[in-house]
């Protein structure tokens, strides 16, 4: 079990004009272990996730990266700490190949050319160490892969860096039963392996599977950060529903808190 | 099908000429079919046109001529495809052109600079002109459609002003005026011809072996050597056509050698193409045109890349401009208007660039122009009025963009 945490959000405030769409939220993920992020639709996964990855401007909040207070303004900032993130929409270009994709923004280059043997011998070991044993070609566009392929080469993007800190944003949603769990074991390797994963997910029984901890959103706010050994289905589903689980989460709703009268904030 | 295995042990279908050709035929099938339709298009009319005039139109002089007809309009659209490239248009490129060209015809007349000067001054005007239109596109937001509607408007208006309505301002002999006029000397023709086949040649072996050398799976070396000899033919030929004699009276004047046009525009097409495929620059404008979003995700600035690539569309514009005024001899209000931009516009799409953006490559401008400048130039030596003209060359312009868009849906049904 690792001291300090390390990703580490504190008092993330993000509002998209008039709307809160987070509160206060704090989160750690640990080197070594899987965090999971749970939450109902629209509870803000995505968007703590697009705040972390620099696409959005927090309002407020710190974010510490190594026990180090950080910065980031823009994709490039996360990805120089060593922040990937796969979104849940994916984001690749369906007009350029697995190669194209994967190197997209970070191209390697010998003088002011392109070096597409590198990239594509680079390519092709993170592909291998992911047990993709089979693609028809490393030059196939994207447009022409199945979901699962097009999800292993956004993870494939991710883990192509030695990042220190992976964010995969529901990756299995898309995938059929196989695919699901080979995604997983991925996920869980990667853990294995010193990173610190975060993995958003809607399927407590993945979420059971592979993380170490669980950390639960409730209408923009963080309803409890605990260790999966330490909860049980039952409470996991309460805090996601509720925000509250017996003596965890969220406190009983005072008069003033503004939740009380968002009709989803009824318990 | 039997496998290959690459460095780190993922398994590959292995090459061979009959894969290489199956995968091409379902890459077709797929709706990706590039340049094909413009180089079918280009030989059957090619067949047509010198069916119905064997004389003049299979002439080298006529091939020539062609050179210095798709000059102008091919500079252009190789611009207009990095603007297309994003999806963006420029419909102000043709009359930022006649503007370029004016603005070095007068520094060169009236104000009596040295040609590099007035050439200079053409070249800055271009930029300028495309760092406003970026701006205004990228920065304040507006649709480039009327950005560049509206400009087209104004430049049609300053090209007005600084000429004067119905005059023609004429440039003096020199290096500018011989550029889309005069060919190059016969012996200075096979040289620069053997000497690019040989470059490429030097280049594709270079990329095989590379890759070979590094475990990487090649193509088979059978494509490589048929695309060597094909290229090689084709420079070759048309390098033993164009400098066969073919003054009319060769006694007072000989005439003879690859038009300087002919290498303007290969000189372009090769710089371009390197860019837009051997470049980390290059590479972010397709992917900004295939899905912005991920390209910013990516760490690409989309901004700045939106706001380079008008500045290329105009800088070819001033490229353009300048060929147009060499080879009229003079500019006039009406340079760079009519049928300049569309021609440019539709030299793009007619050679298989995507109006849809992320789809697209330079050697297109060149295809997509050979068309046009082939159905003008022939229909003219087949006595077809102008009005004729100009509709069938829409024909094949909306045959060409319906081919864009069926390709794209079978694109999108083709995948989920
Ligand atoms: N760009 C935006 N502008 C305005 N509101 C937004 C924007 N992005 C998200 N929201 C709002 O923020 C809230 C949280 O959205 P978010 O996508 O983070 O939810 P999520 O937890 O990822 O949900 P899901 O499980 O469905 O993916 C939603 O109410 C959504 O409508
Ligand atoms: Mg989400």
């Amino acid at each position: 079990m690792a001291a300090t945490p390390l990703l580490e959000l504190r008092g993330i405030d993000k509002s998209f004009g008039p709307v809160q769409v987070l509160h206060d939220v704090g989160m750690s993920v640990y080197p070594g272990e899987v965090t999971a992020l749970v939450g109902d639709n629209g509870a803000g996964k995505s968007t703590l996730v697009k705040c972390i990855s620099g696409i959005y401007t927090i309002d407020a909040g710190t974010v510490l990266f190594d026990g180090r207070t950080v910065t980031v303004n823009s994709p490039r900032d996360a990805a120089d700490l060593g922040i990937e993130v796969v979104y849940q929409d994916l984001a690749l270009c369906d007009n350029l190949d697995i190669v194209q994709n994967m190197f997209l923004g970070r191209e390697q280059k010998r003088g002011i050319v392109l070096d597409e043997p590198t990239m594509e011998q680079m390519a092709a070991e993170t592909l291998a160490s992911l047990s993709v044993r089979t693609v028809k070609s490393l030059r196939q566009l994207v447009a022409s892969l199945s979901g699962g392929q097009r999800q292993t080469v956004a993870i494939a993007k991710a883990v192509l860096w030695n990042s220190k800190v992976v964010i995969l944003d529901e990756p299995t949603a898309a995938l059929g039963v196989a695919q699901t769990a080979q995604v997983l074991e991925l996920v869980r390797r990667l853990a294995d392996n010193g990173l610190g994963v975060a993995l958003i997910s809607h399927n407590m029984n993945e979420v059971f599977a592979v993380s170490d901890r669980i950390a639960a959103l409730y209408l923009g706010r963080m309803a409890a950060e605990v260790k999966t050994s330490d909860v049980t289905h039952a409470q996991v589903v309460e805090l996601i529903t509720g925000g509250r689980s017996g003596n965890l989460g969220l406190p009983p709703e005072g008069p003033t808190d503004f939740a009380d009268f968002m009709p989803g904030g009824q318990l | 099908m039997s496998t290959y295995e690459i460095a780190g042990g993922v398994k590959v279908a292995r090459p061979t000429m009959a894969g290489h050709l199956r995968d091409y035929l379902a890459r077709i099938r797929g709706g990706d079919l590039g340049a094909l339709p413009a180089v079918l298009g280009l030989v059957v009319l090619t067949l047509i046109f010198g069916a119905a005039r064997p004389n003049s139109f299979f002439s080298a002089g006529n091939l020539a001529n062609l050179f210095n007809q798709a000059a102008g309009l091919t500079m252009i659209a190789m611009g207009l495809i990095f603007v297309l490239l994003l999806g963006e248009i420029d419909l102000s490129a043709g009359y930022a052109a006649g503007v370029c060209g004016a603005a070095m015809a007068i520094l060169l007349t009236d104000r009596g600079y040295a040609e590099p000067v007035a050439l200079l001054g053409a070249l800055l005007t271009g930029v300028v002109i495309g760092l406003a239109l970026g701006f205004l596109v990228a920065k304040v937001g507006i649709p480039s459609f009327v950005v560049t509607l509206a400009a087209f408007l104004a430049f049609q208006g300053v090209l007005l002003n600084l000429l004067g309505e119905g005059k023609n301002l004429s440039i003096p002999d020199g290096f500018i005026k011989s550029l889309n006029k005069d060919s190059l000397p016969v012996s200075w023709s096979w040289g620069l011809a053997i000497a690019s086949v040989a470059v490429f040649a030097l280049f594709q072996f270079l990329r095989y072996r590379g890759r070979a050398d590094r475990g990487l799976l090649t193509e088979p070396i059978g494509v490589t050597l048929l695309r060597v000899a094909g290229i090689a033919a084709l420079i070759l030929t048309a390098t033993a056509i164009l400098t066969r004699e073919r003054a009319i009276n060769p006694a007072v004047a000989s005439l003879k050698g690859v038009p300087i046009a002919a290498l303007v525009i290969g000189g372009f097409l090769v710089l371009w193409t390197l860019v837009l495929g051997r470049t980390s620059y290059g590479r972010h404008v397709y992917a900004v045109g295939g899905n912005p979003e991920a390209a910013r995700r990516a760490g690409i600035p989309v901004d700045r890349i939106r706001i380079s690539v008008f500045v290329i569309g105009s800088f070819m514009a001033a490229i353009g401009g300048i060929m147009l005024v060499s080879r009229a001899g003079s500019v006039d209000p009406n340079t760079g208007g009519s049928s300049t931009l569309l021609y440019s516009v539709g030299a793009a799409v007619i050679g298989g660039t995507s109006l849809f953006g992320g789809k697209g490559k330079v050697i297109h401008a060149v295809i997509g122009g050979a068309v046009i400048a082939v159905i003008d130039n022939g229909m003219f030596l087949m006595d077809f009025s102008s009005g004729t003209r100009y509709i069938f060359t829409g024909v094949i312009l909306l045959i060409a963009a319906g081919v864009d868009a069926l390709a794209r849906r079978r694109a999108a049904a083709g995948n989920r």
